[in-house]
């Protein structure tokens, strides 16, 4: 037999080994299940099987025996397999239900056109429309009210105006204090600035977003004088303080791991202080530096409860920092909570989490094959 | 840099007669910025302690609230307290195991160039960057109308059970989103252990399971636990992964089975930062709570550090 054994020599630490491989693999079935997951609630939405119009073509209860059986799961907003569990009766019932809901409809709403639309569309989705009682075509979103408006523009401008607001402000402080603490700072001041640094990290973003609430948004509101106390800005600055502890350590590592050698040759070459900081060593750190900066951005748009709080959750279409805005993450946040399980509120608040995912799902392995290329170079 | 022979000064006195302002500003500006964000820490942990501790009594912190949460005179936090620990310690229950396994076998038993290794790897560090939200909505996909409703079908329950929101899918959940921390940490441990004492071990005749279990886990057990630490801080402050899995506005109860839901001070934080009428009258009772989380997740965070700074010295020593 010589030294390998097979697992017939020792069957306890084979099963073992294949246990602890089993168990391995879970990190890479979660990855795998938060996608399958939240994709599957979503799937209606991007196969076109919702259907979100307000008034919609009845079919009589009489006619439950004489349709066909996923046209009729569609109508009931349930699936197929679901509805093989139900029986005959309350299937009836429901159809009962439907047409009844049909008649209440007020005659004006059912007169407008916008009450035929299934705004589940990906031209009402993503295009502006020109929505009844308005003057031009806009992008509202505005799940809660007779007829159903998702469009996606508002968010995604809330969610990329606080993150950039928070990025502006968290990036160059980071990388300031990255570039002071690696390269100017005394060593003996490093060992506590650093750990006091990622000490941020520690404290909640529920509670950066009290704080925003309580405190910044007022004093923010004294310095700049703007009307809304909420809004993209203060959650931005909170924003950029959930990330600075990020952005500060990655690059902070970057920096630190610039071979000592580099700095001792611009020295010695008559470069000071500042242009060898500046001029060699920030270069040389350049990947890790744009990996933190990338996995920053992933932080900022993926975050919750601080834009939940600080941000005044108005789903308007403007690019002035100062306004009141609504971001992805705090719509499926606030908004979950009333939309009925299934339905296309539901399902259309699953594809924003899908959409999220997708983002910081590239933004990670952007940001991660970056710093895996820099660590194999050292 | 400082040179007694006189000759050798001519070189620095040339130097001294350009100062370099440059230089000067630069670490001045870099190093008010790393300052500045120490100061907006300390700006944050002093407003919050001192609004924070007239609110905070014994009253506060041992009663459970009545249904008025908004009320100065009678709004208490031990619901909160009580939901936020037993989510995080059913939490640890699932994560530690997983993450310490998964951890065993990529410093004892992959081959550590090996293309699985590389996926694991890179799915760790995207389960690490997944938004919290997105947890939130995993759980609710996944643990409720997944697990949850088939376990009602399959156990024929009258209403549902296990198909709503629980502090079991909620802590679930919560284990699914710090994997990663205590995954990292554990390693880190393991690959801090020199590789001598495994070498003796199984040059005694032990086979690889039993080094495992008698040499290599005891000695990483510190490692171990400050990764369950670090993750137990993380999860008491997150509140998006409980949104839809398990958390409760208000209970007139603590939660008593698993299938309970839970009141949580994170997102009780929340409810009173944005659900209150009169926020001058809910100010001292949200910074009181805010304090009170606070204290929670910094008691673990420093017990995390230190347990990870002695541990460090001891490798060291030991080398």
């Amino acid at each position: 037999m010589g030294i390998h054994r097979g697992h017939n020599a020792r069957p306890l630490e084979w099963i073992a080994e294949k246990f602890i491989f089993t168990v391995s693999l879970s990190a890479i079935a979660m990855v795998f299940l938060i996608f399958l997951f939240v994709g599957r609630e979503a799937l209606p939405v991007f196969l076109g099987d919702t259907d979100s119009a307000l008034v919609q073509t009845v079919i009589p209860s009489k006619d439950m025996e004489k349709t066909a059986p996923d046209r009729l799961a569609r109508y009931l907003g349930m699936s197929v397999s679901e509805l093989k569990t139900k029986d005959a009766d309350t299937l009836r019932t429901m159809m009962e239900i439907r047409e009844e809901a049909a008649n209440e409809v007020p005659a004006a709403v059912r007169d407008d056109k916008d009450a035929l639309a299934n705004t589940t569309e990906w031209k009402y989705l993503l295009k502006p429309h020109q929505w009844t009682g308005y003057a031009k075509p806009e992008y509202i979103w505005q799940p809660v009210s007779s007829i159903h408006k998702y469009n996606l523009v508002p968010l995604v401008i809330g969610s990329l105006k606080t993150t950039l607001v928070g990025l502006a402000f968290a990036v160059p402080l980071s990388l300031a204090a990255a570039i002071y603490v690696s390269q100017l700072a005394p060593p003996s001041w490093k060992e506590w600035i650093k750990p006091g640094i990622e000490f941020l990290s520690g404290i909640p973003s529920v509670v950066l977003g009290a704080f925003a609430f309580l405190v910044l948004a007022g004093f923010l509101q004294d310095i700049f004088g703007y009307r809304y106390r909420l809004n993209a800005f203060v959650a931005g600055i909170a924003l950029g303080l959930t990330a600075v502890p990020l952005i500060f350590s990655i690059a902070e590592d970057a920096l630190t791991s610039v071979p000592r050698s580099y700095v001792q040759a611009a020295l010695a070459l008559g470069a000071s202080k500042w242009q060898t900081a500046w001029q060699v060593v920030l270069p040389a750190a350049a990947p890790g530096v744009f990996a933190a900066i990338v996995l920053g951005f992933g932080r900022c748009i993926g975050e919750t409860m601080v834009v939940l709080i600080a941000s005044g959750n108005a789903s308007v279409v403007s690019w002035d920092i100062f306004d009141s805005t609504r971001s992805l993450t705090a719509t499926i946040a606030a908004e979950m909570a009333e939309a009925v399980n299934g339905g296309h509120h539901y399902r259309v608040l699953f594809m924003l989490g899908t959409l999220l995912f997708a983002v910081t799902f590239a933004t990670n392995l952007l940001g991660d094959a970056v710093m895996q290329r820099l660590k194999k170079q050292r | 840099m400082s040179n007694p022979i006189s000759s050798a000064s001519a070189g620095r006195r040339f130097e001294r007669k350009r100062p370099d302002i440059a230089s000067g500003l630069f670490t001045g500006l870099t190093g008010l910025a790393t300052f500045g964000i120490l100061a907006i820490l300390a700006a944050i942990l002093g407003n919050i302690l001192y609004h924070g501790l007239p609110g905070l009594s014994w009253r506060f912190v041992s009663t459970i609230p009545r249904k008025d949460m908004f009320e100065p005179g009678s709004a208490a936090v031990l619901s909160m307290i009580v939901g936020t620990s037993i989510r995080v310690m059913v939490m640890t229950i699932f994560v530690i195991p997983i993450g310490v396994i998964t951890a065993v076998y990529l410093t004892e038993y992959a081959a550590s160039g090996s293309a699985y290794t590389r996926i694991i790897r890179v799915a760790i560090a995207n389960l690490a960057g997944v938004p919290s939200i997105v947890f939130g909505l995993f759980g609710l996909g996944f643990f409720i109308n997944f697990i949850g409703k088939n376990l009602d079908q399959l156990t024929h329950q009258s209403g549902p059970l296990f198909g709503r929101p629980t502090v079991l899918w909620a802590s679930l959940t919560l284990a699914v989103m710090t994997m990663p921390v205590v995954i990292v940490a554990t390693e880190e441990a393991l690959k801090a252990i020199p590789p001598g004492l495994r070498e003796a071990s199984l040059a005694l005749g032990a086979t690889k399971l039993e080094t495992i279990l008698r040499i290599v886990l005891p000695n990483a057990l510190p490692g171990i636990l400050t990764g369950a630490i670090l993750a137990v801080s993380r999860a008491a402050g997150e509140v998006a992964p409980i949104l839809f899995t398990g958390v409760a506005y208000y209970m007139a109860d603590l939660p008593s089975k698993l299938t309970d839901q839970f009141m949580d001070l994170g997102y009780h934080a929340f409810v009173l930062s944005t659900q209150s009428d009169n926020i001058e009258k809910t100010r001292p009772i949200l910074y009181a709570t805010v304090l009170v989380l606070l204290m929670l997740t910094f008691s673990l965070n420093a017990i995390g550090i230190i347990a990870r700074a002695r541990m460090r010295k001891a490798m060291r020593a030991g080398h």
